[in-house]
């Protein structure tokens, strides 16, 4: 049980997946401009990352691994991705509308995130079973939602802030992206 | 042979998933909004956003939903706004609008204080000392707006920007890129305009620009439906009011009121 929550801090401290791992960026700095759309953003990125761990483990130990053929990972894991992204945006559409409408634009960029399929990629060189990839992705995910709603935060404050003309809009946006970044690098060591 | 399984195991996989997705697709599907449709259909399609919605789709469905007036579309303009009006049956009043440079300080008429050598850009130039033209109101002549402009009705003469007013729409994109924000939306119909930005005093003003507005008040004080108001040493004529008897234009000393 304690490396259950080890390995869901960990995602959430010293290995996030935007702040030291980075991968996501793109999100992290396209749709962090105002805290909601970023809670929003992340929290779509939660549900795909848990579900597409949910399917492409097994797929992985049971039909990659025993043809020994586990190099096909990727491309597979992109397939899967892709689909399961389209299916749910469906079902959603269909079920819960309210949820589809917080959602919606999000889920069609999260089909070729890097943090997802980061994920499902990394509970294999980890070594991990597959209750402890479920809190890997777990984890990361909620790691993802914490960099992207903190950075959203700044961002805001930044837009209030008097930034000097040559460093207004990106430039800022990156330099704040790498204090936050450095920030998290205290955390190193206290998990995992 | 090595090659074959791995085609198989991925093929086998996209097929099961294209498989699953259509049958999905038609499980699930949702049916769309034949208002919204119909909606879409009507408008131009332009996607500018000068409704400020995100794109023609945006627009469509906050219409049908009744959340948006239809007489928001400035590129479909009146035309738009009726079928549209007709489409949801609700009555609509539309006044068409058209872009104004209310600038007027060509080349011959206003002095370079520097030479600028920098991006070719308005926004560029402006950041060096507001400028390279004497007068730190006036346009720029970069053509911003004449590249950002959807319908190609700017053009560039003499150092100033002229917007084409039988070919402009009023989608308004070129009064949101002009640095100076010289450029704003007037009724199509407007007559007469006060062709000058400049707010600094008369003496100053004319120094910097030989047409400038001064405010001197005259084209206030001739005005008979008072339509001319000059505040901040800068005459604005009111659309609603004016009806264009042109003594405005007469009286005014640096002939800055054009039609």
């Amino acid at each position: 049980m304690s490396n259950l929550l080890t390995i869901f801090l960990a995602g959430i401290l010293t290995e996030n997946m935007i702040l030291s791992k980075f991968l996501g960026i793109c999100p992290f700095l396209g749709v962090s401009k105002k805290v909601n759309t970023a809670f929003s953003m992340s929290l779509a990125v939660i549900v795909v990352m848990l579900i597409s761990t949910l399917v492409t483990y097994p797929i992985y130990a049971y039909i990659l691994v025993p043809a020994g053929r586990e190099y096909l990972q990727t491309i597979v894991f992109i397939l899967i991705i892709a689909a399961l992204v389209q299916f749910i945006e469906m079902a959603l559409k269909r079920y819960m509308p309210p949820l589809y409408n917080a959602l919606g634009i999000y889920l069609p960029l999260i089909t070729t995130n890097c943090a997802v399929l980061g994920i499902t990629l990394l509970h294999f060189t980890k070594e991990l079973n597959y209750l402890e990839a479920i809190f890997n992705a777990l984890g990361a995910g909620v790691g993802f939602m914490v960099a992207m709603v903190l950075f959203a935060g700044v961002r805001q404050r930044i837009e209030s802030a008097d930034i000097p003309k040559v460093l207004q809009g990106l430039p800022i946006t990156l330099i704040s992206a790498a204090i936050v970044a450095l920030s998290f690098l205290g955390f190193a060591g206290i998990v995992g | 042979m090595q090659i074959v399984l791995p085609i198989i195991i991925v093929s086998v996989i996209g097929i099961l998933l294209g498989v699953g997705l259509s049958f999905a697709c038609v499980l699930m599907h949702v049916p769309s909004n034949k208002k919204i449709r119909d909606v879409r259909a009507t408008l131009p399609g332009a996607n500018c956003g000068a409704c400020g919605y995100s794109g023609c789709d945006g627009y469509a469905e906050a219409v049908a939903n009744g959340e948006a007036e239809p007489n928001k579309c400035t590129p479909g303009g009146e035309a738009t706004a009726k079928a549209l009006s007709e489409l949801l049956g609700v009555s609509v009043s539309t006044v068409p609008k058209t872009a104004v440079v209310t600038c007027d300080g060509s080349c011959d008429k206003v002095q370079n204080e520097h030479l600028y050598s920098g991006i070719s850009t308005c926004k560029a130039a402006s950041m060096m000392f507001g400028g390279p033209s004497s007068c730190k109101f006036g346009c720029i002549g970069l053509g911003d707006c004449v590249k950002v402009c959807p319908y190609n009705c700017i053009t560039v003469e003499n150092g100033v920007a002229v917007i084409d007013r039988c070919k402009c729409v009023g989608c308004g994109m070129c009064a949101s890129v002009c640095p100076k924000g010289i450029i704003s939306l007037h009724n199509a119909d407007y007559h007469h305009i006060v062709k000058c930005s400049n707010t600094q005093k008369g003496a100053v003003a004319k120094k910097a620009c030989s047409t400038a507005c001064i405010g001197c008040t005259k084209c206030e004080k001739v005005c008979e439906f008072g339509a001319v108001k000059v505040t901040n040493n800068l005459a604005v004529i009111d659309d609603e009011k004016c009806t264009g008897c042109g003594k405005c234009a007469e009286a005014c000393p640096s002939k800055c009121i054009k039609v």
